[in-house]
């Protein structure tokens, strides 16, 4: 019953979030303008994540979704906007106490070759987040290391704790890096894209790992994925991304099952299926995704969109709630 | 008559640590305008298999065994500059990564020219241009941007550049591997819809080749799954996915989620893909077989017959099946 009451909780809450990224210029644009141009990675970005529960930033490359990610995480400075962990505002932490924090918020990042140090055994990368907390030390350290790895399937853990990451598969590398984020016992991980450049054989027994570690240690995840297939999977609650804004969120099954906005069902329509004998349809979209600098005027999305209007071009939709707990930006919508 | 046919290939990789044997015993056939699929997960093969029907395998590759038939010539006992005829003209290659295979001080229209010109060294200037509008106008192309260079191209309009490089000298047969990994779902559906239409426009062959079995199974005729070097099934794609054989395939299937459906239990194949430098006796797949029996660990099952255009190399259909007669001639 108290779990119950614990679900509904929000552990992180995102208001307005913006992170723009300069833009070099050459010296001779410098002399001759004076407006700085930005890429606008995240643009006016709301959500918030329940305590439990999987949510999933989810869209093409260059969407915003890992900007947005490492922002809440405190890895990149927000342009502007709030974060709030546990319901205290996280935006402007600095020192000893942003410190503290990581120690309840961790990441695990797409690439198992490079985010291990190449030099360090796995016992010392594996233990390392003990050492910076100053949390466990000698035999206490080595003990707590390989009680981790043996929960992320690395058994018997004592073969695995003086290996180089370069004698470790693509997948035990992901693990080493999953055992790394949980041995501080988070509240809650950002995963980026964690699964996409494992083999599919043994992308399941990551995913399957998250989960339960969900339910273990009552971890909390921002999933962050191009893959809608494995978002599906994975997650209770989706916000789909474009050009640096939610045009969508709402649980997976709202989704899935009656998406409501032209990219949503555009990007659902993409994804192969694994049956030879579906007829597919296609909603025919023109173009690519255009260059988060030039931000197209009125909704993003309307220079592609098969519905595009004169409104479209000239005022931006808001995010509204169409039906509980579904949320939609578009003018189609009224 | 098959336009390609593929016959006991055997490729090594003579590297400093030791001779890894990356494909071992593949033999398939395919007819004109025909999708094969090549389905496997990174160190199966399917690359150097596909590299090999061109023999661009890489140094220190060496196709040490079997033959490949191309309109009956067989390109394995061809020199180097007859192997130029081959290229381009009858089998033509699209690589996977659309970003570095362009030359970046090179016009579009200049990659087109040079190709066609090399090629067929009697073709004017003027006709190779005009070529070059016609092909680029398929792709979905405007015809002005044959004056640009590959950077003002996004990832998407470069992959179907490559693409149009392939067809470019009307091929029989088109290897694309990996055409749309590093690309978006959107772009990613728009790129092998292309390729379909021009499979269609052109009668080409067409081996696909991909990690993603989702793809494979929706894009083409026949799928080989390939593991560890060696092909474990081979089955048209309707087969293949309503009565899948080999334990692996099975397992391949239960992994790959499916966003037609809901509470989906994704199952996980246990263990890791092989050492290569250190393969284990007897069947690839045993260590990680929930089937295993003695005699997976001591000999490499033979590849059978267990349905109509359905082949399976595993000892679970030993007896049912029957074996296949290979022409072991040279």
């Amino acid at each position: 019953m108290a779990k119950k009451v614990f679900m509904l909780s929000e552990i992180v809450k995102v208001e307005q979030l913006k992170k723009y990224f300069p833009v070099q210029k050459s010296f001779l644009e410098q002399l001759f303008t004076r407006e700085l141009s930005y890429v606008k990675a995240v643009d006016n970005v709301a959500f918030s994540i329940r305590s439990g529960e999987i949510f999933t930033l989810a869209g093409e490359s260059g969407c915003g979704k890992t900007t947005a990610g490492r922002v809440v995480v405190r890895l990149l400075e927000p342009t502007s906007g709030k974060i709030y962990f546990n319901g205290k505002d996280i935006t402007k932490l600095r020192g000893e106490k942003l410190r503290l924090l990581r120690r309840k918020m961790q990441m695990i990042f797409q690439d198992p070759y490079a985010s291990l140090n190449p030099r360090m055994k796995v016992v010392a990368a594996v233990g390392h987040p003990l050492g910076i907390h100053e949390l466990a030390k000698g035999g206490e350290k080595k003990k707590m290391v390989l009680e981790v790895l043996e929960k992320v399937g690395l058994t018997p853990p004592e073969q695995f704790v003086n290996l180089f990451p370069h004698q470790l598969s693509g997948g035990q590398r992901q693990r080493v890096a999953l055992a790394r984020s949980i041995i501080l016992r988070p509240e809650f991980m950002v995963a980026d894209e964690p699964v996409s450049m494992i083999d599919v054989s043994l992308r399941t027994t990551i995913i399957d790992l998250m989960l339960n570690f969900r339910k273990e240690l009552g971890l909390t995840y921002l999933f962050i994925t191009h893959d809608l297939a494995v978002a599906k999977y994975i997650s209770d609650r989706i916000a789909i991304m474009y050009l640096g804004k939610i045009i969508e969120m709402g649980s997976k099954e709202l989704l899935f099952l009656d998406p409501k906005h032209p990219y949503t069902q555009a990007l659902l329509l993409a994804i192969p299926v694994p049956n030879p004998e579906l007829e597919r349809k296609r909603l025919g979209l023109t173009g690519e995704v255009p260059s988060a600098i030039d931000v197209p005027t009125g909704c993003r999305f309307h220079p592609r969109c098969p519905y595009n209007t004169d409104k479209c071009s000239k005022e931006e939709p808001q995010l509204i709630e169409v039906e509980k707990g579904h949320f939609v930006a578009c003018h189609l919508m009224k | 008559m098959p336009l390609l046919k593929v016959d006991s290939l055997a490729v090594d990789y003579r590297t400093s640590r030791g001779t890894i044997r990356a494909v071992e015993d593949v033999s398939f056939s395919l007819k004109k305008g025909e999708t094969l699929g090549l389905a496997g997960e990174s160190g199966s093969g399917k690359s150097t298999l596909g590299l090999s029907i061109i023999r661009l395998v890489p140094y220190p590759g060496v196709i040490v065994k079997g033959h490949i038939k191309i309109d009956e010539t067989d390109i394995v006992k061809l020199r180097e500059h007859e192997m130029r005829s081959i290229r381009g003209r009858k089998a033509a290659y699209i690589f996977q990564d659309p970003m570095t295979s362009l030359n970046p001080v090179k016009r579009i229209g200049a990659h087109f020219i040079e190709l066609i010109r090399t090629h067929e060294p009697n073709i004017g200037k003027e006709e190779a241009f005009e070529r070059t509008k016609t092909v680029v106008k398929n792709l979905g192309i405007l015809s002005e941007r044959i004056n640009d260079y590959p950077h003002q191209f996004s990832g998407g309009m470069r992959q179907r550049i490559m693409i149009g490089l392939a067809i470019a000298l009307n091929p029989d047969l088109v290897i694309a591997d990996e055409p749309t990994t590093a690309l978006d779902v959107i772009v990613q559906a728009k790129i092998l819809d292309l390729l379909e239409s021009l499979r269609k426009v052109y009668g080409m062959a067409l081996i696909l080749i991909s990690h993603d079995l989702s793809i494979i199974l929706e894009r083409c005729d026949k799928i080989i799954v390939m593991y560890a070097g060696h092909m474990l099934e081979y089955a048209t794609s309707i087969e293949m996915h309503r009565n899948p054989k080999h334990p692996y395939t099975q397992g391949l299937l239960q992994s790959i989620p499916n966003i037609e459906l809901f509470d989906q239990k994704l199952v996980a194949i246990p263990g890791s893909p092989p050492d290569m430098f250190n393969p284990p006796k007897g069947c690839s797949f045993w260590p990680r077989c929930s089937y295993v029996k003695k005699i997976c660990r001591v000999k490499e099952p033979p590849l059978i017959k267990v349905g109509r255009n359905h082949f399976v190399r595993c000892f679970l259909y030993g007896k049912k099946g029957v074996h296949v007669e290979r022409n072991r001639k040279s």
